[in-house]
């Protein structure tokens, strides 16, 4: 009993060939860049987009035989596409009433679903006098008055200001967790994804390129475009033992591991010195600084070398470094604070 | 995890130019080119002069008078009635055929598309004789209405209805077009998520959102029937009291007494401009 599909859509320039299976209950985050097929997977979900190939069963049935309206299917949209002319509640109660619900009952249930998302006195509220937050909510509760079995989230909060986000994020969180049916949602956001999501398919190129648990991914990305997101250095070499050779630099680990694997390590754990440091560390290398750009209250500095390296570090080490685009440096990470996992 | 990409900020907006110098306006204003200043000026004469000429040459001390004669009221009567019946008819058959042209993918879609506008440059004339040929006693469908339901529709009210639907339809179908064609359909999407079958996206969201389009269509389309003359004195004749509209009526008094042909003129102009500044504040200029 679940969500169970293999989407297959070709277009000239693209294609998306993605595997889901997602139980019922279970909140899974498609993550990726621009043009990585994200919503495209999640149209052929809901019947927008049809299928070059493959199959959608909900339940055990066959979805993608089914037009979009007869498909058991709630969608939040990125920009909520809330129908101007209506109501707040009757944009609510628009799906019970295409389900042949009578007009005082749909709007009942509207009433109520506006309650939980805690809008009942923006009730007679046209589209356009809400807020960001508050079109994100009446969108769910859009969504959810059709009692779906599978719930889609488009990006649903990008069009947020990151204040009313904070906020959004946990209220769609809490109403996810109660929500029993299969719900599949999609974001280039890393943390709404980490926040939302128990699952994460990090989906690149029309491909998945990584699952797992948000803490499985955050902490063993595999691609750089994982790393970058969830913001580690990553490397993937050939491990022997206790050390990985990643190019000609040898890395020496906490981990035992032998064969092909990837090596991560945060920016912070990069330290920076403009002599070679007395008492050497192992993993040393000499690097050329090849940018440098404030990241949150610190600098992130972008190293060039025998591996290409992000090292986070205060304003202050900074200036003391004299740190200059073309600059010689020594960069070394304590074994302690890297992380080696099979490739 | 602190890499996130940092939240966008979306262009600045103009900012004002330095102090000193005006914000709007151009710096060097120049001599305005007499190359358009003069055909400008002569253009606007010449769609204003004769209005101008109707008003001055209009006796306005018999004005009322003549207004309150049977015929011109009954003609005004008979134009008013007609042209709206025939807007009706429009809206129902011109509506779904424009979401047709723009909603479905069928082949001869482009053919269907130029057929739609032919009345718009067909010479009124023309379509009243092509009328007459299907339509009339002896034409292809107008024989059949007749012998199986008695209907005529040469030379009746009803005839001068069809008349001005034939040639005023094109205008309902060509704006309600491009209003859906502009009309964001990632709302239709959104409904047909919610479980609304086709015809009720069409009823329920897609007519909501393009009503300013079917209302300027309308009024365009109420406004050409109004006016119809050629489609209308082949099809319909020109009898007093059935077919004989305002534009007939004008035609006809023409030759009689200039005067009344006057009168009813300005008639025609007060209702056009009374129908078009009550309906462009709301409806024809875009929201």
């Amino acid at each position: 009993m679940s969500l169970e599909a293999r989407l297959l859509v070709t277009r000239p320039a693209f294609t998306l060939d993605l595997a889901l299976e997602v139980r019922p209950g279970e909140v899974v985050a498609l993550l990726g860049p621009n043009g990585a097929g994200k919503t495209t997977a999640l149209r052929a979900l809901a019947g927008l987009t049809s299928l070059s190939g493959g199959h959608i069963s909900l339940h055990g049935a066959p979805l993608h035989t089914l037009p979009a309206e007869s498909r058991p299917i709630g969608m939040v949209f990125q920009d909520y596409l809330l129908f101007p002319h209506l109501t707040a509640l009757d944009n609510v109660a628009f799906g019970p009433r295409c389900q042949g619900v009578p007009k005082a009952e749909a709007r009942a249930v509207a009433a109520a679903l506006l309650e939980r998302v805690g809008l009942a006195e923006r009730a007679a509220a046209r589209p356009r006098q809400l807020s960001g937050g508050q079109a994100q909510r009446v969108a769910l509760a859009r969504a959810l008055a059709v009692r779906p079995e599978l719930l889609l989230l488009d990006e649903p909060l990008a069009a947020l200001d990151a204040h009313t986000r904070l906020e959004i994020r946990s209220h769609l969180r809490r109403h996810l967790a109660d929500f029993d049916g299969v719900t599949v949602l999609v974001t280039h956001d890393p943390l709404d994804a980490m926040v939302l999501a128990d699952r994460l398919i990090v989906i690149e190129n029309g491909t998945m390129v990584q699952q797992g648990t948000p803490v499985e991914v955050a902490r063993r990305p595999r691609t750089d475009y994982v790393a970058r997101l969830v913001g580690l250095n990553l490397y993937r070499g050939v491990a022997d033992g206790a050390r990985v050779k990643v190019g000609e630099l040898l890395l020496h680990t906490s981990e035992h591991l032998d064969g092909a694997a990837f090596v991560a390590f945060p920016p912070a754990a990069v330290a920076l010195y403009r002599e070679r440091p007395d008492g050497s560390p192992r993993n040393l290398w000499q690097a050329r600084v090849d940018g440098i750009e404030r990241h949150g209250d610190n600098v992130r500095v972008h190293l060039d070398g025998p591996v290409a390296a992000f090292a986070d570090i205060t304003p202050a080490a900074v200036a003391d470094l004299d740190l200059t685009p073309g600059r010689q440096v020594w960069a070394s990470v304590k074994a302690t604070e890297t992380h080696a996992y099979p490739a | 995890m602190g890499s996130f990409a940092p939240e966008r900020v979306g262009p600045e907006g103009p900012r004002g130019g330095p102090a000193g110098r005006p914000a709007t306006g151009r710096e060097v204003s120049g001599r305005l080119p007499w190359m358009l200043v003069v055909p400008a000026l002569a253009g606007l004469a010449f769609l204003v002069l004769p209005l101008a000429g109707l008003l001055i040459r209009a006796p306005w001390s018999t004005l009322l008078e003549r207004l309150a004669e049977p015929h011109v009221l009954e003609a005004l009567r008979l134009s008013l009635v007609c042209a709206t019946i025939a807007t009706a008819v429009c809206l129902v058959l011109g509506v779904p055929l424009a979401w047709l042209l723009a909603r479905v993918e069928f082949p001869g879609r482009r053919l269907v598309r130029a057929l739609v506008t032919v009345p718009l440059v067909l010479p009124p004339v023309v379509g009243g004789v092509a009328l007459l040929l299907v339509l009339g006693r002896r034409g292809l469908v107008g024989q059949w209405l007749e012998a199986t339901f008695g209907i005529t529709l040469p030379f009746t009210t009803a005839g001068v209805i069809v008349a001005e639907a034939f040639v005023a339809m094109p205008f309902l179908v060509i704006s309600v077009e491009g209003a859906l064609r502009a009309a964001d359909r990632r709302f239709e999407e959104a409904a047909a998520t919610l479980g609304a079958s086709r015809w009720t996206v069409f009823r329920r969201v897609t007519l909501p959102m393009v009503m300013p389009g079917v209302v300027a269509g309308g009024v365009l389309c109420w406004a050409r029937a109004l006016g119809e003359f050629g489609a209308t004195i082949t099809f319909a004749g020109n009898f007093p009291g059935t077919t004989r509209t305002m534009p007939l009526a004008v035609y006809l008094a023409l030759e009689t007494e200039p005067e009344a042909a006057i009168v009813l003129s300005l008639v025609l102009l007060a209702v056009s401009v009374i129908i078009l500044a009550s309906l462009r504040d709301r409806w024809v200029s875009a929201p």
